[in-house]
C-alpha cells in the first residue's frame, strides 16, 4: 500500500466527495448549486415525478450509457455506483434510485468538452432498481440494474 | 508399498480367498479398487491437482452429501442440483459402489461403515506425491476456506492450515472464511509465511477507499514449454455473508469486468491456459462462465458441490469447463489438458475421492498433524455425550446437527423460535459414535460464536426468512450468496422457492398455532454479522448441554413444506 499516495489522495478527492455527500443527502445541495438546484425534481416521491421533474419523457435504453453497480450492496448506506457515457454531446447525467423515498440522487451537468464519466455514493434501504439517464441533443438515454440489499449472514 | 508391490499383494490376498483362507471379502473388495480408483494415466502435458473448502479438516473425517439441493428456474435438474440417484444417473455411476457413496448421501451410515472415512492431509499429501510423479510441473490449487472450520485452525489463528498447505505443496490459493480472522492477519499470512511459496489471488478484491488491488489478480507459469495462467477469484460476497467489520477495509464483489480485462491481459501476455480458481459458488460460476470469454476452465469451490465431471459451457469466445470439487478434504480433483499449436486441443477431468483407508498416510504429513494438534489433544477429545442418530449438516434447509444446535440453544436460552446459520461445513457423525468437543467445533469454529436470544416480531422474522431464501432461490445466479437456508427450530413455514422475492415463505406457525406480524417472539441464535452482537460462545451452550444430557437420541429434523418441488431431482 503506498500511504503517501493515500494522503495526498484523501486531500486532492475532497470535491469528488462533494457529489456522494450530495446524493446521501449529507450536504443541502441548495448550498452549492443554488442556481442550478432543480427542486421539483428531487423533492419528487416517485419514479415518474422524478423523471418528469428532469424533463425526461420519452426515454431509451442505451448500451452506450454504462452503468456500474455492485449485484448485492456490501453496505446499503453507501453503496458506490459509476456512469460512463459514450453517447456523443452528452450534457447531463443523473441518478436515481427507485424505491428511495426521493429516487432522484444526483444530477450532473456537464459543460463543453466535459467527459460524461462519474461516481458517486447511493444510501439504499432496500432492494431497488437504480437508473442512469443521460441527456444528449435533447434526447433522453436510460440504463438500469436491480441492487439488492439484505440482512446479511449465512453463507458459505 | 508402491502400487506394483500393492497389486502383487492383492492379487496374493484374491488367491487366498479362492483357497478358502478366512477373508473378510469386503476389505478385499474395496481394497481391489483402489489401483483402478487412484491409477489414473497421465495425459497431455499441462496438468493441474485442485482442492478447495477443505475447512481445516487435517485428519479423516465423515461427510455425507446432501439430499436436498434444489434447482430452480434454468438450473432446474442440472448439475450440480442433482442428488441421490438422479446424480448417480447423470453421471453414469454405479448404484451401491465405493463411487456412488462418494458422491451421494445414499445408505450413508452402512457405506459409510464399508468403505471408512474420507480426506485428511496426510492421505491427501501421499496421493499429491503419487500424481507428481507422474505429471511433472503439475500445479496444485487450493480454492480456499482452508484457514477456518476446526478447533486448531481457530484456536491457532489459521496457522496450522497455513503450515499444513505449505507441507502439501499448494502453488496458489483463493479465499473467503479466511477473511473472518480479519484483514491484519489475512495480510500478516501473505506477507510472511506465504511470500514466495504460495500465490494468494484474487481479481476482485480491492481497497474500500481508492479502489486499489489488494492481491495480485493472477500468476503466470511456463509449465513443460506452456504458458499458462492462474487468476483468483475470492467469494464475492464475503463482507455480506460474513461480518464486514472483520475486513472493511477491502471491498469484494463479482468484477466481471475486470475478470474478462484479466483473461485478455494473461493471454496477451502469452498464456495459452487460462485457469480461473473461483471461490463464486458454482452457479456463478456457470453464468459467469457464458458471458466472460477466453477462459479454458473454472474450477470452484464456495457451493460444496461434488460433482463427478465439469459442465461445458459455449460462449461467444469458444468453450469453459465449470467443476466444483466438493468439501471437507473429501475429494482431489485432477485436469490434464493437451497443448499443441498454441491451444488445448482436449482434456480429461477426474475428481478423485481420497479413501483414507486405500491411500497410505504420508509420513512426514502424519508427523506434522500429530505435532500441531499434540497441545490441544486433552480438550478436542473430551467426550460430552454419545449420538444415538446420524449426526450431518448438509441439506437446503436443515441437518440432524443443526437440529442437534437448535434444540440446544432454544432449551438453554428459553427461546420460541431458534435460527442456525446455513453453512454448508461442518463434518458428519455415525450413530452410536461419541459427540467430542472437537466435533462440536467442527460445526461452531468460527471467530462470531456468540449466542444470542433477540425479541422480534413476526414480520421480521418472515423478512430474516424472505431475505435468506432469495439468497439461495433467486433466480439470477449473481444474486444467490451460495449458504444454505436458515435452520429454523420450534415453528414450522411453508416455502414455495419458485415465488418472487418477498412472497417465498407463508403459514409460520408456532405450536401449530399461525404466528402473528407484530406478536413478539424470543429468538434464540448464533454467528451474528452485527458488529455490536454479544454473548456466550455456542460451544459452551451447546456443549454444557450435551454434557448435561450424555445420551442424544435421534433428532427430529424440522424443515419447511415445499410448494411446486414435486419431481425436481434436487431432492430426495
Amino acid at each position: 500500500m503506498n500511504t503517501t499516495r493515500r494522503t495526498v489522495l484523501k486531500s486532492a478527492t475532497a470535491s469528488g466527495v462533494l457529489a456522494g455527500l450530495i446524493a446521501a443527502g449529507a450536504l443541502r445541495p441548495t448550498q452549492v448549486l443554488a442556481a442550478e438546484w432543480n427542486k421539483a425534481a428531487f423533492d419528487a416521491h416517485d419514479m415518474p415525478g422524478a423523471l418528469k421533474g428532469i424533463g425526461a419523457g420519452a426515454t431509451a435504453d442505451s448500451k452506450d450509457l454504462i452503468l456500474r453497480l455492485p449485484d448485492i450492496a456490501e453496505n446499503g448506506a453507501v453503496v458506490p455506483v459509476d456512469v460512463v457515457s459514450t453517447i456523443p454531446n452528452t450534457s447531463s447525467i443523473w441518478i436515481l434510485v427507485e424505491k428511495n423515498p426521493s429516487p432522484l440522487s444526483a444530477s450532473f451537468d456537464f459543460a463543453n468538452g466535459a467527459l460524461p464519466e462519474v461516481s458517486a455514493r447511493l444510501k439504499m434501504g432496500q432492494t431497488s432498481m437504480v437508473k442512469a439517464v443521460a441527456k444528449a441533443d435533447g434526447k433522453f438515454y436510460t440504463a438500469q440494474k436491480e441492487v439488492k440489499v439484505t440482512v446479511g449472514g449465512c453463507g458459505g | 508399498m508402491s502400487s506394483m508391490n500393492r497389486r502383487e499383494f492383492l492379487q496374493m490376498l484374491a488367491a487366498a480367498s479362492v483357497a478358502g483362507a478366512a477373508l473378510d471379502a469386503r476389505p478385499l473388495l474395496a481394497a481391489g479398487n483402489a489401483d483402478a480408483l487412484y491409477d489414473l494415466p497421465k495425459f497431455g502435458n499441462v496438468h493441474f491437482m485442485h482442492f478447495t473448502d477443505c475447512h481445516a479438516q487435517l485428519l479423516p473425517i465423515w461427510f455425507r452429501e446432501p439430499s436436498v439441493n434444489l434447482g430452480i428456474g434454468t438450473a432446474l435438474g442440472k448439475a450440480p442440483h442433482l442428488v441421490g440417484e438422479h446424480l448417480l444417473k447423470a453421471f453414469n455411476i454405479k448404484p451401491g459402489t465405493r463411487e456412488a457413496h462418494a458422491f451421494t448421501y445414499l445408505d450413508f451410515t452402512q457405506a459409510a461403515k464399508t468403505y471408512g472415512k474420507v480426506g485428511g492431509f496426510a492421505h491427501l499429501a501421499t496421493l499429491v506425491k503419487r500424481l507428481r510423479a507422474q505429471r511433472p510441473g503439475a500445479l496444485l490449487l487450493d480454492g480456499g476456506d482452508t484457514w477456518q472450520g476446526s478447533a486448531t485452525a481457530l484456536w491457532s489463528q489459521g496457522q496450522d492450515m497455513v503450515d499444513a498447505c505449505k507441507l502439501l505443496g499448494v502453488d496458489m490459493m483463493s479465499a473467503h472464511w479466511e477473511f473472518t480472522l480479519g484483514n491484519k492477519r489475512v495480510q500478516e499470512i501473505v506477507d510472511k509465511d506465504l511470500k514466495g511459496k504460495i500465490d494468494f489471488l484474487a481479481q476482485n478484491i480491492k481497497t474500500t477507499d481508492f479502489g486499489d488491488p489488494v492481491f495480485p489478480p493472477y500468476a503466470m507459469r511456463e509449465m513443460n514449454g506452456v504458458q499458462v495462467a492462474v487468476i483468483g477469484q475470492a467469494f464475492p460476497y464475503t463482507p455480506i455473508a460474513n461480518p464486514r467489520y472483520m475486513m472493511a477495509d477491502w471491498t469484494f464483489g463479482i468484477q466481471e469486468e475486470n475478470m474478462q480485462k484479466m483473461v485478455d491481459e494473461v493471454r496477451a501476455k502469452g498464456a495459452k491456459v487460462v485457469v480461473l480458481l473461483s471461490h463464486n459458488g458454482m452457479d456463478v460460476d456457470l453464468k459467469m462462465a457464458a458471458r466472460v470469454t477466453g477462459i479454458d476452465a473454472i474450477l470452484g469451490g464456495h457451493t460444496h458441490d461434488g460433482v463427478p465431471q465439469p459442465v461445458t459451457i459455449k460462449n461467444a469466445g469458444g468453450q469453459t469447463l465449470v467443476t466444483n470439487a466438493g468439501s471437507n478434504g473429501k475429494f482431489l480433483a485432477v485436469l490434464d489438458f493437451d497443448v499443441r499449436g498454441g491451444k488445448v486441443q482436449d482434456f480429461h477431468y477426474k475428481l478423485l475421492p481420497i479413501f483414507s483407508n486405500l491411500l497410505p498416510a504420508d509420513v512426514e504429513m502424519a508427523g506434522y498433524i500429530d505435532k500441531v494438534r499434540a497441545p490441544h489433544k486433552a480438550r478436542l477429545e473430551e467426550r460430552l455425550a454419545v449420538t444415538e442418530g446420524l449426526l450431518y449438516r448438509r441439506g437446503n434447509f436443515n441437518g440432524s446437527w443443526d437440529q442437534l444446535i437448535l434444540d440446544a440453544i432454544m432449551d438453554v436460552k428459553g427461546a420460541d423460535i431458534g435460527f442456525s446459520p446455513g453453512f454448508r461445513w461442518g463434518t458428519t457423525l455415525l450413530p452410536g459414535s461419541a459427540i467430542t468437543f472437537e466435533h462440536l467445533m467442527d460445526q461452531t469454529a468460527i471467530t462470531y460464536p456468540y449466542s444470542t436470544l433477540n425479541e422480534m416480531k413476526g414480520e421480521r422474522v418472515k423478512e430474516i426468512l424472505e431475505d435468506i431464501a432469495d439468497n439461495l432461490y433467486n433466480p439470477d445466479p449473481y444474486y444467490q450468496q451460495g449458504g444454505d437456508m436458515v435452520r429454523v427450530g420450534g415453528m414450522n413455514y411453508t416455502c414455495d422457492p419458485n415465488a418472487k422475492a418477498g412472497s417465498r415463505i407463508s403459514d409460520m406457525r408456532l405450536h401449530d398455532k399461525p404466528m402473528a406480524a407484530d406478536k413478539v417472539y424470543k429468538v434464540a441464535g448464533w454467528a451474528p454479522v452485527d458488529p455490536s452482537a454479544k454473548g456466550e460462545p455456542v460451544w459452551d451452550v451447546v456443549g454444557r448441554w450435551l454434557r448435561d444430557k450424555k445420551t442424544v437420541s435421534a433428532r427430529k429434523v424440522n424443515v419447511p413444506k415445499l410448494v411446486g418441488m414435486k419431481g425436481n431431482p434436487g431432492i430426495a
